[in-house]
């Protein structure tokens, strides 16, 4: 690991500061990630400013009916929240359905929202990655795509995006609430908060340097029958081949995400008309253009079956 | 306790020998590779207190060392062990203020003021946790090198249950989760035994919380 300095700050604003005043500054909170990259030396930062202490560790009800969930608010904690799990149920599902329990217990929902690909190629440093060495190439086009993306993706990366927390957050309408280094707040949708890959793969997210996640809100709790469903290599503790994420009304009409597929939570609102027809329309809609290696073709009848097992489990 | 000066023929004396005449291999070319300027530079230190096992620790450390390696290293409580050091496999699994956490994916600086229990801070030989009893007794372990994190783990699991925090396979998200094997599996899967004592470790910890899973 390259040596760093350390400081730990007290306010949102003093770690933005912070950042505008070393050169080579990154935030960690949890940790689960950022440590893990650099002992790797894919990250190597030359002081960390620990956000970690920070008071965004709460929960809060919005004026709107909805939630505002702290940036620093762990993983456990939030999939363990009462509101959360009777009126976001597919949020404390996807959590769970993350991680082991002690990661769980270091990881915050900023970081979450903020981890890097798990691509084989992007850990591995002897080989070429345009999102770890920018204008290195792609092993992963052409190597083992397995786990690759195929939808989104571009020439110069194939990479997905590997939280579940996100996927859910993507079908619940969450946005993403930041500070920059001025003290100048803004919102993004998670619709909007990951950048595709394009020629530019080394940029995961819209956040501009030194720009800090205070905050996740959720809109007022849209009912439903909520299902987040996981399928990977072992049965606990591996990342998705693919995820769904599905709110069904009553009526049929809902919301379907996907994980696993892109490099970030996949949902097309106008393949969601299609529930009332079944999988097999909605998974059209959804994975149009699809761009499949011959080794993850499989994810798109993958994505079908799941998407048809959930809709049978609503139906009961 | 053992201390770096202790001449005892301890198998983690040989280890530690080995890893050194490994290491003389790696270090020209470090010295090598680096700025002559960066190598003659001291990494960054910073100060840190905590309490590991009801003892006050203050230390300065740089800032690079894991909470794992300085009780490993500094501290000299190797009961805490070093897998993949990746937080991939358990068995640095520690308790902080309560809650079970990957020793080697957090820096030690991170930890100030915190409480820490590792495996030499839940029982001893001559007075055991009941988790290692039940251990002993049921056999959930084979060559033990998994068992220090495995059982830091099964404990915090248990009071995880209690405290009502959902798990996976948990049917109903609204009631209070049960001691079942199933919840006790799923809990568990952060910590890898590769010789395969899992049945046996689902055991002891239906013993220890009292219940027939």
């Amino acid at each position: 690991m390259k040596s760093f300095t350390y400081e730990r700050v007290a306010t949102p604003a003093a770690a933005t500061a912070a950042f505008a005043k070393t050169k080579g500054a990154r935030f960690i909170a949890g940790g689960t990630n950022l440590l893990d990259l650099m002992k790797l030396e894919i990250e190597t930062p030359a002081h960390l400013i620990d956000v970690s202490r920070l008071a965004l560790d709460k929960i809060e009800p919005t004026t709107d009916g909805g939630l505002r969930i702290g940036a620093m608010v762990r993983n456990t904690d939030l999939a363990a929240d009462v509101r959360v799990r009777r009126d976001y149920g597919l949020l404390s599902r996807a959590l769970v359905a993350g991680a082991s329990g002690q990661l769980r217990n270091k990881a915050t929902t900023a970081g979450n929202l903020l981890q890097r690909t798990r691509c084989p190629y992007f850990y591995d440093t002897n080989m070429p990655c345009n999102k770890r060495k920018p204008g290195s190439g792609c092993a992963a086009i052409g190597g083992f795509s397995r786990l690759h993306a195929v939808v989104g993706a571009s020439d110069a990366c194939i990479a997905t995006h590997p939280s579940d927390m996100a996927v859910a957050m993507r079908a619940l309408d969450a946005w993403v609430e930041t500070i920059d280094g001025a003290g100048k707040a803004r919102s993004v949708p998670v619709a909007d908060f990951y950048r595709a890959p394009g020629k530019t793969p080394h940029l995961d997210t819209v956040l501009a340097p030194g720009e800090l996640i205070t905050a996740v809100t959720l809109p007022k709790p849209v009912g439903g029958t909520q299902i987040y469903q996981k399928v990977r290599d072992r049965a606990s503790y591996a990342f998705a081949l693919i995820s769904v994420a599905a709110i069904v009304q009553k009526d049929g009409s809902g919301r379907v995400a996907l994980g696993g597929v892109g490099y970030k939570p996949w949902r097309i609102e106008a393949a969601e008309a299609e529930l009332p027809r079944g999988a097999k329309a909605v998974t059209a809609k959804l994975l149009a253009g699809a761009k499949p290696s011959h080794e993850n073709a499989y994810k798109l009848p993958l994505v079908e079956r799941t998407l048809a097992g959930v809709l049978a489990q609503v139906r009961g | 306790m053992q201390t770096p000066g202790d001449l005892d023929f301890s198998r983690r004396g040989v280890l530690a020998g080995g890893a050194s005449v490994a290491a003389v291999t790696v270090v020209p070319t470090r010295a090598s590779a680096a700025p002559t300027k960066a190598a003659a530079a001291p990494p960054p230190t910073a100060k840190v207190a905590f309490e590991v096992n009801g003892t006050s620790h203050a230390l300065e450390l740089d800032t690079r060392t894991s909470l794992l390696d300085v009780l490993r290293e500094r501290l000299h409580l190797t009961g805490t062990k070093k897998g993949c050091d990746h937080g991939q496999c358990g068995a640095c699994t520690v308790i902080v203020d309560g809650r079970r956490i990957n020793s080697c994916l957090t820096l030690a600086v991170m930890h100030d003021g915190n409480k820490i229990t590792t495996i030499e801070g839940l029982g001893t030989p001559d007075k055991m946790h009941p988790m290692q009893d039940a251990f002993v007794e049921h056999d959930g372990y084979q060559c033990g090198y998994c068992t220090p994190g495995q059982i830091c783990s099964a404990v915090a699991v248990l009071e995880e249950i209690k405290a009502g925090i959902p798990s996976h396979v948990t049917a109903d998200l609204t009631k209070a989760p049960k001691v079942t094997a199933s919840e006790l599996r799923e809990r568990m899967s952060g910590n890898i035994c590769r010789c395969g004592a899992y049945s046996n470790i689902i055991d002891a910890m239906t013993d220890v919380a009292g219940v027939k899973a």
